[in-house]
């Protein structure tokens, strides 16, 4: 059967990476719609009436939401190809821990360190190496957070990396510093084409976070 | 094999009775240990380093944590019988969704119900029955949200019930009154063995939130 998948998306949102590398991963054809979330389309209303965000993905006109709800879909229904997550049930397990950690901290942590100064600004950038350094503890030795190849945990993780050089920028901090390991491991993923393919160049999403700061007087 | 299972809760805690429900569902024998969270014992520290909360559910010597994910881990390692999560991906993703909708939207706001005075619990008994409104149109004229059979989303909602005799008493306001279809539907969630052993009395939830009020000096 051939199946139509859609995906709405804005292209500087690492939620909106993760279902593009997944859907790269696997290898699926896909019609990729940019929205303008300040003028969102009839179609992601329609698609998602509940949080009216990005991204969805539409496959054979039945909408599936949330980034990391999406990639496990991928993963079901295109089973046959290149796992995202461990058969196992323990090992699945703790990769939804550990994607479920990266989405309780790290966004928080960024706007943290985006829309404050002074010392609320210090003890957002300090909490941030805290966060990357369990990340780190994590990792090991592994090459990636799946073990040996690339998974679910690394996949909702690295769209983080197209912002790095936005947070050093606006946080002042250097992240390989601190986070060496981290900065390593996001070189490795980027060795591949799905991800490389994927995320936006770092100074892009610069200049884009610095149009929105100015625009709502973050600056 | 024999299964060894220990669940670390907390019996007020709806995110560990959610685990419960589902032992009790799937019929697992397990030893419950009670935690003290103003004094947290070693295991629970060993066993949960991440975020040191419960539930921990610890299954043959190795820990699954996040009320959700162990609810998963359960219907994955037991799956012969009754199934939480639906076969189908779209169906599987739709649960997932609505589970994670529950996370998003319930907890912080029902809390601030019983936790704080004035505008602002006000402002949260609005959002807490918009909210169940938007549940009781998911929800629409099925016995249960997972259909016709108890299921993720119920088990994700259900243990909620336990605490609306101390919204209702904080917020002085009838959930009834507001949202029947929910009461409707939580009573014939009650009506299973596996939901009635498991929630509190929601009396002795009450109870305890006064308790916790005075010793928390938030009166």
């Amino acid at each position: 059967m051939a199946d139509e998948v859609v995906l709405l998306d804005f292209w500087p949102s690492m939620f909106g990476m993760r279902v593009r590398i997944a859907l790269a991963e696997k290898g699926i054809k896909y019609e990729y719609k940019d929205e303008d979330l300040r003028n969102k389309s009839p179609l992601l209303l329609e698609m998602n009436p509940i949080h009216k965000k990005i991204p969805v993905l539409i496959h054979n006109g039945k909408p599936v939401c949330e980034s990391l709800i999406i990639v496990q879909y991928i993963d079901e229904v295109w089973k046959d190809r290149c796992p995202l997550l461990p058969i196992d049930p323990y090992q699945r397990a703790h990769s939804r821990f550990w994607a479920d950690f990266v989405d309780k901290k790290v966004i928080e942590v960024l706007m943290k360190i985006s829309t404050t100064k002074g010392e609320e600004k210090e003890a957002g950038k300090m909490e941030f190496f805290e966060i990357f350094k369990i990340l780190e503890g994590e990792l090991g030795d592994k090459p990636y957070f799946g073990g040996e190849t690339f998974g679910f945990v690394d996949l909702s993780l690295i769209p983080y990396y197209s912002w790095f050089y936005a947070i050093e920028t606006i946080g002042e901090l250097n992240i390989e510093a601190e986070c060496p390991k981290i900065v390593a491991w996001a070189k490795k993923c980027l060795q591949k084409e799905t991800v490389a393919k994927t995320l936006p160049d770092q100074k892009k999403v610069y200049e884009y976070v610095e149009q929105m700061r100015k625009k709502f007087g973050n600056g | 094999m024999a299964h060894e299972v220990v669940l670390l809760d907390f019996w007020p805690s709806m995110f560990g009775m959610r685990v419960r429900v589902a032992l009790a569902e799937k019929g697992i024998k397990y030893e419950y240990k009670e935690e003290d969270l103003r004094n947290k014992s070693p295991l629970l520290l060993k066993m949960n380093p991440i975020h040191k909360k419960i539930p921990v559910l610890i299954h043959n010597g190795k820990p699954v944590s996040e009320s959700l994910i162990i609810v998963q881990y359960i219907d994955e390692v037991w799956n012969d019988k009754s199934p939480l999560l639906p076969s189908d991906p779209h169906q599987r993703a739709h649960a997932r969704f609505w589970a994670d909708f529950i996370e998003q939207k319930v907890y912080d706001t029902a809390k601030k119900i019983w936790a704080t005075k004035g505008e602002e619990q006000e402002a949260a008994k609005k959002e807490f029955i918009e909210t169940f409104k938007i549940l009781e149109g998911e929800l629409g004229e099925k016995p249960f949200f997972g259909g016709e059979t108890f299921g993720f989303v119920d088990i994700a909602l259900i243990t909620f019930y336990s605490w609306f005799y101390t919204y209702e008493t904080f917020g002085n306001f009838s959930i009834e009154a507001e949202c029947p279809k929910i009461i409707a539907w939580a009573k014939r969630c009650m009506q299973k063995e596996s939901v009635a052993n498991s929630l509190p009395d929601q009396k002795k939830i009450y109870e305890f939130t006064v308790w916790m009020k005075k010793y928390f000096g938030m009166d």
